[in-house]
């Protein structure tokens, strides 16, 4: 197994660490951490096939690389999204969790935020 | 050769240990830092990877900005505890196995690759001459792939929007209340006085090299980004109102630019965002120039958040 093989595992085990960091986490901040770790696995995973398909006397796959780099942005925007909407939750209830405290029924089947 | 996989092998095990910690640590502050260095260290396995040009962009948005903008969320939420009900033992052990199961199927698809791997790197190559640029991932943004930058610029323009848009009626158009609080101190006036020159410097080369070798606009805009803020967060500069000209003008400088270009495209090209031959390389440098500016204003306001105080206070 050579390094980008390994490379690549540890992204797949990232995606399941963020993704049970999403499911298990009740704090909104922690979710939004453990998306980004999704992420980051889901650009490793992405890195190690570029890195197999060097060629050409490149590297990498330029493509999947510049694809990354897009994505990152991308991530980082919807990130910053994700913040200023939990500290106006948190201005306008003085509270930051996701539980619907109005109708009681948090466990609802539209509860998902 | 084996000491190099050992290291490799070693920096994937701290990335997981780092990611389990940013996961289940206690303090949400502890984990944001512990998130920080995660993407540091993932900047060094893009290095590991050949590829710079995403090593630079995580180290200095995936861990840089991300990285600020919570740290600053974490230091504000902190009054707000946790009173949320935690998942049942049975529910966390079902989730974990999915969760592992998940992973496990990523593995195998990792692990056992298609005979014959696809790549894109020689049509690259052959393409990449006539635009007159050096860097393969650069060419790929620009030329090839360039509606792709065009619009995740506008998708930066569109979360700015969605965060103003967060401010009460009373704030709208006044200055973004920027969300860090810090007692004024020694250190961080020095440091906002000392490292700013040095951060433009290396902001405006990233960007001026970025053609030929790994850097560009996304990395080069956000040093300059880092740099305005700390000047703002030590309170050596004011931040500015979200209604002003200037800051909206430098705003939209960086897209209109590239989508005048882009249009310019159909008469002086064949298509849209195509270049005419012999005047690629002069025109890409251009359109980063622009979205340089824009890429460091947008980030620095995104960074300072919606806006708290009215224009008249």
């Amino acid at each position: 197994m050579n390094a980008a093989a390994w490379f690549g595992v540890c992204g797949a085990a990232l995606v399941g660490i963020g993704l049970y960091g999403l499911v298990i986490n009740p704090d909104p901040l922690r979710k939004i951490l453990a998306f980004n770790l999704v992420g980051s696995g889901v650009f490793l995973m992405f890195g190690v096939v570029a890195k197999r398909g060097a060629a050409a006397g490149l590297g990498g796959d330029p493509v999947p690389q510049a694809l990354v780099i897009t994505a990152i942005v991308v991530a980082f925007a919807a990130t910053a999204m994700a913040v200023a909407l939990l500290l106006r939750l948190f201005e306008a209830t003085g509270e930051a969790n996701l539980d619907s405290g109005v109708s009681g029924d948090a466990k609802g089947g539209d509860a998902r935020c | 050769m084996t000491t190099s996989l050992a290291l490799d092998i070693g920096l994937a095990g701290l990335i997981l240990a780092i990611g389990i910690w940013t996961v289940f640590a206690r303090d949400s502050l502890a984990a944001v830092i512990g998130f920080v260095g995660y993407g540091l260290l993932l900047a060094i396995i893009w290095v590991r990877l050949s590829a710079p040009d995403v090593a630079l962009t995580e180290a200095a948005i995936g861990s840089g900005m991300t990285g600020m903008l919570l740290l600053g969320a974490a230091a504000r939420l902190r009054p707000a505890g946790n009173q949320s009900t935690r998942t049942s033992l049975g529910g966390r052990f079902a989730i974990g196995v999915l969760c592992g199961m998940i992973s496990a199927g990523l593995a195998i698809a990792i692990l056992f690759p298609p005979e014959s791997i696809p790549s894109l790197a020689p049509t690259v190559m052959q393409n990449l001459a006539p635009s007159g640029l050096g860097n393969p991932v650069a060419g790929v943004l620009f030329v090839f792939r360039a509606l792709d930058t065009l619009l995740e610029k506008v998708v930066l323009i569109l979360a700015l929007l969605g965060v103003w848009s967060l401010a009460t009626d009373r704030a709208w158009g006044g200055v973004p209340g920027l969300r860090i609080y810090l007692e004024p101190s020694n250190t961080l006036t020095f440091l906002a006085q000392l490292l700013p020159p040095v951060g433009v410097v290396v902001g405006v080369y990233m960007c001026w090299v970025g053609a030929n070798v790994p850097g560009g606009a996304f990395q080069g805009g956000t040093v300059l980004a880092a740099m305005w803020l700390l000047v703002m967060i030590a309170g050596l500069r004011n931040v500015p109102r979200i209604d002003g000209f200037w800051l909206r003008f430098l705003l939209v400088i960086g897209p209109v630019i590239f989508l005048a270009i882009g249009l310019a495209g159909f008469v002086l090209a064949d298509s849209f965002l195509a270049y005419p031959a012999g005047y690629a390389k002069p025109l890409i440098v251009a359109v980063e120039v622009a979205l340089t500016l824009s890429i460091a204003v947008t980030l620095g306001m995104l960074g300072a958040g919606p806006p708290e105080r009215s224009r008249h206070s």
